[in-house]
Parts: structure tokens; C-alpha cells; sequence
């Protein structure tokens, strides 16, 4: 069953320094608050990966990998290939990550990527399938946390668009519904970029990229993912607290203007 | 296209649990019960300041067109989150430290909306349950289908559709609780699905108020009849 969490005790000696900061438009880095962090982004770090990507949020840490393999396809999408993403908050990341199957955090981290790649069409499936109704290319996403400081989602989503556009496999041919691979190397079919900007409430201020003590002491977060053509693909709100529609609104707006920066720093990594 | 599918709701259906409500929106048929607030067992978890507040959030293997495993799948255990979430904020769970209170949603027949027609019953579960809340939360969702926003999508539409927008909304205080998206929204139609969205969780809010209304109301009648055979006996 979902619970409340509980706040850490860090986190409490610490929320008055947030707030005070905040409400003088300051934060704990000396941000601004609509400041992003530096985003440093390497692709293909990992080699034996199709593709891979290590994405570097201020302090915050998280490698992508995307490994693709055949399998059978969904039912009711016969002509399709199967994305798959999957995260793991693993346990030298941060103290309170434990061993163990996913927790309720890290499937929505998953599931909200998911939904941003899915959305915008990122990947063309279409041209991953290679018999329909037998046999199609299956996309595994997988996205390692790595060290937490704050707005996993965002580092977690662009690593794993970085991983989607580092990624090469075999050319390959499909004759009589037989597979046969060729010498070279493709990249995937990638139609759009889809990347998120996370903003958190605190004390009644909106900020964009909370590190870690903001999210800790943060009413709510609004992430909005966004793709190539400013169209929304992609939204979930998260935490106890609650938004006007005016402060939605607002936060659709930063997110559209602030995500074009960005997608334009990871694209320029491919060569 | 801004009009809400037929919408039924009943108050305190369930004998056990401490609260209930039961929806009908569309062909979406859901069970909410509240069982609380209770002492937090395992105690661990229990928090010094406040109540914890559960949520499990389950389809029955019948609720859809394929039999679905009764394990809970990803999707399950994020929305039993995101519906935590959405009904968190209006509950008052500083006043019952050290215990728990237990959220309850049981889909038995799914036809698209199902988180937010789960969050209409839960909130009514509970006021139901007696528990403390600043305002009742009603949900509904918005979406596009060709080409065109529109409200409250059913299960066919929903497949069809071009993006879903599901919100929870507390109308007097002008906030949103709950907020999901996906699909594809041009900022202008997303504001205009928001719009519609918290408009139709208005007239939500006013039918929850009336099923509590009809609810209590009979409670009060059987009192003062039972008060009047008191006084002629």
C-alpha cells in the first residue's frame, strides 16, 4: 500500500533556511528561481550498451542504458516495437535507498519517462517490427540512479533520451519474414525529443530543479515534459501539497521555454 | 463536448468499514471504504505528528475486457500514490498522531477515468468515516479526440483519444490536487482542458454533496421517528 513518508529530521532543521531564502527570492546554491543546474551530458560511456548515457544535474547523478533484444509483440499493437523502461534507485545513491524490488517512487520515475518517450512518438515503433504478430525489436530503457541530489525524474529522463539517440544496432532485413542482420550500424528511428522540467512549491514560491533539501521540504512538484514542437506530452504532479490552476499555468510556460535549452545541449552531443 | 457521462453515488454502503462510497461514472462501477483512523500496526510506522494515510488503489480480474492479475501491476501501485496524494491534502491527519488511516478502492468494472471516479468515492468514504477534512475533493478527466478537447472520455473515446488529462480538484479553495497528462496538448488546448476539466469537478463536487446530503438526511428522519415513538411509549 502507498503511505506517507516520513520527513527527515535534517529535513525539518532545515525548512526555515529554505523558506527564508525563498521568500527573499534566493535558494541554498544561490540559484535563481527558475534556474536550472549545469546539465553536463556523455553518451555512449558504456560500451557494451546499444546506447548509454551518464547525465550529470549539480550533484545529482544518473546512467541510462538502452539494450535492444527480439521479442513477441503486444497484442493489440502487432506491427510495433516494445519500449520498456525501467529504473533502479540503487543503494549506494543515497542513504535512504534500500536493496529490493522497486519502490512506489522509483515506478513512477519510470512510468512518468515512459510516458514522455511513448507520447511524443520519440521512437518511431513502427519500424522496429519484424514479422507483425510474431516477432518485433524490444527497447529496454534502463535508468540507474547513481547519486541523489534532487529531481531524479528530469536527470532520469534525459539520460534516457541521451541513451535513445546514442543508441546503434545492426541494420538488418527482413525477407520471407526471415531476420538477417547487416555488417553496419544504424542508429534507432528517433522522431522527437521529449524532455521534462521539474518545478517544486515551497512555502507558496514556485522554483524549477529543486535540489535535494528543497525536494525534502517541497509542498509539491509539477513535472511537464515537452517535446520538440512545444507540444505537452507528458505530466505528473507529485507531493502533498496542492497547485492553483494560475500557478499550473505558469509552471506549463517556464517548463515549454526552459526545455528547448536543454534539448538543444543534448542534441548537439550526437555526431 | 463538455458534458459529464451519467453519474451515480452512494454514501455508506458498507457495514464494516468505518466509511464508504460506491460510484458509478459512465459504465465505471467503484468501491471505496476507509478504516480509520486507527492505531498504526506495524507501529513503526507510525508518525509522531500526524496520521499515515494508506492507499491501495486494485482492479478486479473481471473489471476489464482481458482478465487482469489480481497482483498488483506498476500502474496500480502508481496511482494508489497518486490518489494518496490527491486526498492527503484534505484530510486534517494532524490530528490523529500515531495512527492510520486506510484508503480502500476497489475497481469492479473499468471504462476509462477510473482514478478519478476512485478519488470521487474515496473523498465521499471519507466524510463518511467522520474524518476531519478542509473539502470534499472531486476528480474527472479531460482529454482530445480528433483533434478536438474534450471532457470525461469513455473507454472507446479513450483508446481513440489523443491525450488524457485527469485532475482532482477542491473547488472553494481554487486548487488541484491531483494532475496527470498524457498525449499531445498545444499549450492553448491544455489550458482550455484544464479549464474544462475543474469546471466539470464543480458539478461533481455539488453531487457529492447531495449523495451525503441524502445519506444523512435519512439517518436524521429514523432518529426523530425513533425519538417520537420514545415520547408516545
Amino acid at each position: 500500500m502507498s503511505a506517507t513518508h516520513q520527513l527527515s529530521p535534517v529535513a525539518k532543521l532545515e525548512q526555515k533556511t529554505v523558506h527564508d531564502l525563498i521568500a527573499k527570492g534566493k535558494r541554498l546554491d544561490e540559484r535563481n528561481p527558475l534556474d536550472y543546474r549545469p546539465l553536463t551530458i556523455m553518451l555512449g560511456t558504456i560500451e557494451k550498451a546499444n546506447g548509454s548515457a551518464q547525465v550529470y544535474l549539480g550533484k545529482t547523478k544518473v546512467l541510462a542504458g538502452v539494450k535492444i533484444e527480439t521479442g513477441d509483440p503486444f497484442e493489440d499493437t502487432p506491427n510495433e516495437g516494445i519500449l520498456t523502461v525501467n529504473s533502479e534507485f540503487v543503494p549506494l545513491a543515497s542513504p535512504t535507498f534500500e536493496a529490493g524490488p522497486p519502490d512506489e517512487d522509483s515506478i513512477e520515475l519510470a512510468r512518468v519517462v515512459d510516458r514522455g518517450i511513448r507520447e511524443s512518438k520519440a521512437i518511431d515503433l513502427k519500424k522496429m517490427c519484424i514479422e507483425p504478430g510474431k516477432k518485433v525489436f524490444v527497447v529496454f530503457v534502463d535508468i540507474y540512479v547513481l547519486d541523489h541530489d534532487g529531481n531524479l525524474i528530469d536527470a532520469a529522463a534525459m539520460a534516457a533520451l541521451g541513451a535513445l539517440i546514442s543508441a546503434k544496432m545492426r541494420a538488418f532485413e527482413v525477407k520471407n519474414g526471415e531476420l538477417t542482420y547487416k555488417d553496419e550500424m544504424v542508429p534507432l528511428p528517433m522522431h522527437n525529443y521529449p524532455v521534462p522540467i521539474t518545478s517544486v512549491k515551497i512555502d507558496g514560491s514556485v522554483v524549477v530543479d529543486p535540489c535535494l533539501e528543497e525536494e525534502q521540504v517541497m509542498s509539491c512538484r509539477l513535472t511537464v515534459t515537452t517535446d520538440k514542437n512545444d507540444n505537452i506530452c507528458a505530466m505528473q504532479k507529485g507531493g502533498l501539497g496542492v497547485f492553483t490552476p494560475d500557478e499550473v499555468k505558469q509552471i506549463v510556460s517556464t517548463s515549454i521555454s526552459k526545455s528547448r535549452d536543454l534539448r538543444e545541449k543534448i542534441l548537439s552531443k550526437v555526431n | 463536448m463538455d458534458e459529464l457521462r451519467p453519474i451515480k453515488l452512494e454514501v455508506g454502503i458498507l457495514d464494516k468499514a468505518d466509511g464508504s462510497a460506491y460510484i458509478e461514472h459512465g459504465k465505471n462501477k467503484i468501491l471505496a471504504a476507509v478504516y480509520g483512523p486507527r492505531e498504526a500496526h506495524p507501529k513503526h510506522i507510525a508518525l509522531a505528528d500526524r496520521a499515515v494515510v494508506r492507499c491501495r488503489y486494485h482492479m478486479a480480474p473481471f473489471s476489464v475486457d482481458e482478465r487482469k492479475s489480481p497482483a498488483p501491476s506498476r500502474r496500480e501501485l502508481e496511482l494508489s500514490k497518486m490518489i494518496r496524494e490527491s486526498l492527503e491534502p484534505s484530510i486534517m491527519s494532524e490530528y490523529f498522531p500515531r495512527s492510520t488511516i486506510d484508503l480502500f478502492i476497489e475497481v469492479l468494472q473499468a471504462d476509462a477515468g477510473t482514478r478519478c471516479a476512485g478519488i470521487t468515492a474515496a473523498s465521499l468514504a471519507l466524510a463518511d468515516a467522520g474524518i476531519p477534512m478542509r473539502e470534499l475533493v472531486a476528480a474527472c478527466a479531460a482529454g482530445k479526440i480528433e483533434g478536438k478537447v474534450a471532457l470525461d472520455l469513455s473507454d472507446i473515446e479513450d483508446k481513440q483519444g489523443d491525450a488524457d488529462l485527469p485532475v482532482a480538484f477542491m473547488p472553494k479553495s481554487n486548487v488541484i490536487s491531483l494532475l496527470q497528462m498524457d498525449g499531445s496538448f498545444t499549450e492553448e488546448e491544455f489550458r482550455q482542458a484544464l479549464e474544462m476539466g475543474t469546471n466539470a469537478c464543480r458539478k461533481i463536487y455539488d453531487m457529492q454533496r447531495e449523495a451525503l446530503r441524502q445519506k444523512y438526511h435519512v439517518v436524521r428522519d429514523e432518529t426523530e421517528k425513533e425519538e417520537i415513538a420514545e415520547v408516545k411509549a
